[in-house]
């Protein structure tokens, strides 16, 4: 599958100079990584220990003050090991995929105001599944997330195409375009849904929630685990291939295989992490924009960055969807669609935004 | 073919350019009253088609029934023409419409913050109409906050606007959501069906108060009609003409939340129906005036409504699915306006 290679916007990602460290010494910087990691893998116990049934608040200090999950009692620990654990990795591991799969878009596009929910890779994934349900519904998990991916390849490629139409004038065109894209394909879905009555399932699949994830039924996330290793192998090449067709051809870079590469990645993606737990909107937009406000744009540097604030990010949101309305719960796709939608009309708001 | 959607300098090259001579000016009008004609006739078609086709059992119950219905569907058409028409002459431009800055989302966002903050139980015991118009004037209050603040400081780019329009949408939508999984569900069951655009459903209860909020928000715009046609010279040359631009402006964004607050409480959000229908307009009237293309932006939008629904409910058997058809066509309008746009 051959994509078209989007246009150069008018003022691409590269138009800032990819900036040196920019604030503490790479020393600081790795001080600072730690601590936010090791921030987020405490918030990572905690979230072992947010729910309803099960583990008590005293086996929650208790493991927070050492003693291991086996203090917690045996039926705790088995719903630890078939529920709380599955649900923790499975948020991590979406959350650092999405913020990572939109930095590569935003990379690739050459456009900040890009990620998987605005360009229509996660509407024609959904299509891809209300397709392959109406089809075949009674085809296995990976087929199911096989016929997403190939319809959210399908969906990105479109979206590059009509770009390619448009000699761009303003970086906001381009997500822009994306959202009607997006707009459109899922009132097309909508449509069809509506017509055999599977409207309810939509909702299911549309709105980000991690509270059906169970042993067994996340497992397929590992695979963006494996693809967030695979971009970062690759970072370097993403970066150059940021520069532009020219630039990274005249330094012998095979410009259409990695930005194919990259799209490859980001709709599998977006197609794994649909049909698996959701539309968890904006993530892929915020947090790159926050990372490289602060580090830059050399992939290789920022993407264990935006992994881990992704991470983080949805981690934070999806226990506050916990605890919020404990014992209900409010799904994750909701929490971060405010707290997502407020970031990125900071940043589109923001006085430089133009710039951007 | 309407031009341009951008920048005020574009936004309305004809009647800038047009001299002011009676010839041109008379064909320009001839042309479109015979469109206004054509396009009443073909409403008059649709209602008449709405209310006979299909019809089975006694015309005393059928007419009355069918007959409430269309009113309301005429108001909405009515409120989301008038209302997108005057949107797009007062931001000076083609793209923006009231529901794609977020104004329906703000709408169903107010409405469940009241369910929130007094309860559903408590909200109902009010009386209907009351409490319409006091969430109509909550919206005209709010609606004029976000504007303010969208539309404040320095001139921001047309495509910023947008962009922000629909992310706001995309915020209130998750706000009102969020709270709707906090409230109770026996109460949510009363708000749920706020949620969703269904012109079959129409809530007939609120068409008196609608009907009455309409007539008040048309005659504060209609009195104006000929400043909106100086507001499509743009700013400066509106206040060189003598027009209070921002008196003007603040009186279509109250005349316009009030519309909204209507067509929402009515059918329920939609988002892209205004745009279609004024882009229809501007393309079919071939006129500047908003005395043409008010009148015209309602009539399309009328057929539209009634029209469409009565060959999808009578003729094809499809029930509510009118509201996802036009999301559909307003959704490749816009983005076609956004590729001309584009290439120009």
């Amino acid at each position: 599958m051959t994509l078209a290679p989007a246009r150069p916007t008018a003022t691409p990602v590269t138009a800032r100079p990819v900036r040196p460290a920019a604030t503490p010494a790479r020393g600081g910087r790795r001080t600072l990584f730690a601590a936010v990691a090791t921030a987020v893998a405490v918030l990572s116990v905690v979230s072992l220990f947010v729910g309803v049934t099960d583990v008590t608040p005293a086996g929650v200090l208790a493991a927070l003050t050492g003693a291991d999950d086996g203090a917690a009692g045996l039926s705790d620990a088995g719903v630890l090991l078939v529920s709380r654990l599955p649900r923790t990795l499975a948020v991590l591991l979406a959350g650092s995929a999405m913020a990572v799969a939109g930095m590569l878009m935003q990379v690739l596009v050459r456009n900040r105001f890009v990620e998987p929910s605005t360009a229509g890779t996660v509407e024609s994934a959904v299509l891809g599944i209300l397709v392959v349900t109406i089809m075949a519904p009674g085809a296995p998990l990976m087929g199911k997330m096989g016929v997403a991916a190939v319809f959210a390849l399908a969906g990105t490629a479109l979206f590059l195409r009509i770009l390619r139409a448009v000699p761009l004038r303003s970086v906001l065109v381009v997500p822009l375009i994306g959202l009607m894209l997006g707009g459109v394909i899922s009132a097309a879905t909508t449509f069809v849904a509506y017509r055999l009555d599977l409207l309810q399932s939509l909702g299911a699949w549309t709105t980000g929630d991690f509270s059906g994830v169970l042993r067994g039924r996340y497992e397929l996330l590992w695979l963006t685990f494996v693809l967030t290793i695979v971009a970062y192998l690759a970072a370097d090449r993403f970066t150059v291939a940021g520069m532009g067709r020219e630039v990274a051809t005249t330094l012998g870079l095979g410009y259409r295989g990695v930005l194919n590469l990259g799209l490859v990645i980001v709709s599998l993606v977006s197609a794994v992490v649909v049909v698996t737990v959701g539309v968890v909107p904006f993530l892929g937009l915020v947090v790159p924009n926050v990372v490289s406000r602060l580090l830059g744009d050399d992939v290789r540097r920022t993407a264990p960055w935006v992994a881990l604030l992704g991470a983080g990010l949805v981690l934070v949101c999806d226990l506050i969807g916990r605890v919020v309305r404990y014992p209900y719960e409010v799904p994750v796709g909701v929490v971060v669609g405010v707290v997502g939608s407020v970031l990125f009309l900071y940043l589109l708001l923001r006085r430089d935004a133009r710039v951007a | 073919m309407s031009p341009d959607l951008t920048s005020p300098g574009t936004a309305a090259p004809a009647p800038a350019t047009a001299p002011p001579a009676r010839t041109t000016s008379s064909a320009a009008d001839r042309r479109a009253r015979r469109v206004l004609a054509a396009l009443g006739a073909v409403a008059l078609v649709a209602v008449a088609a709405f209310l006979t086709l299909e019809a089975r059992g006694a015309w005393d119950f059928v007419l009355p029934f069918r007959g409430v219905k269309v009113l309301a569907l005429l108001l909405v058409a009515y409120a989301v023409a008038v209302s997108t028409v005057l949107f797009q002459t007062v931001t000076e431009n083609r793209i923006l419409t009231p529901s794609v800055m977020g104004f329906d989302a703000l709408y169903v966002a107010l409405q469940t913050g009241l369910v929130f903050a007094i309860g559903a139980s408590r909200l109902t015991a009010l009386d209907q109409h009351l409490r319409f118009v006091v969430e109509v004037v909550l919206m005209v209050g709010c609606a004029g906050l976000l504007f303010r603040w969208l539309f404040s400081g320095t001139r921001r780019s047309m495509h910023l606007l947008l962009l922000a329009g629909i992310v706001i949408g995309v915020l209130l939508r998750s706000v009102s959501s969020f709270l709707q999984r906090l409230i109770d569900p026996n109460e949510f069951a009363v708000l749920q069906d706020l949620m969703f655009a269904s012109f079959n459903a129409v809530d007939t209860e609120l068409l008196g108060v609608s009907a009455l909020l309409v007539a008040a928000a048309s005659w504060v715009a209609w009195r104006e009609r000929h400043a909106y046609d100086v507001l499509l010279l743009g700013r400066p040359a509106a206040t060189v003409l003598g027009v209070d631009h921002h008196r003007a402006v603040r009186r279509v964004l109250v005349v316009v939340a009030v519309l909204v607050s209507v067509s929402t409480a009515l059918v329920g959000p939609v988002t892209f129906f205004g745009l279609l229908v004024a882009h229809l307009a501007y393309h079919l009237v071939g006129s500047h005036r908003h005395r043409h293309v008010l009148p015209a932006a309602a009539l399309v939008a009328a057929i539209t409504l009634v029209g469409g629904q009565a060959v999808l409910e009578h003729v094809l058997g499809l029930d509510t699915a009118l509201s996802v058809v036009v999301e559909l066509l307003g959704g490749l309008v816009l983005i076609g306006l956004l590729l001309r746009d584009g290439r120009r």
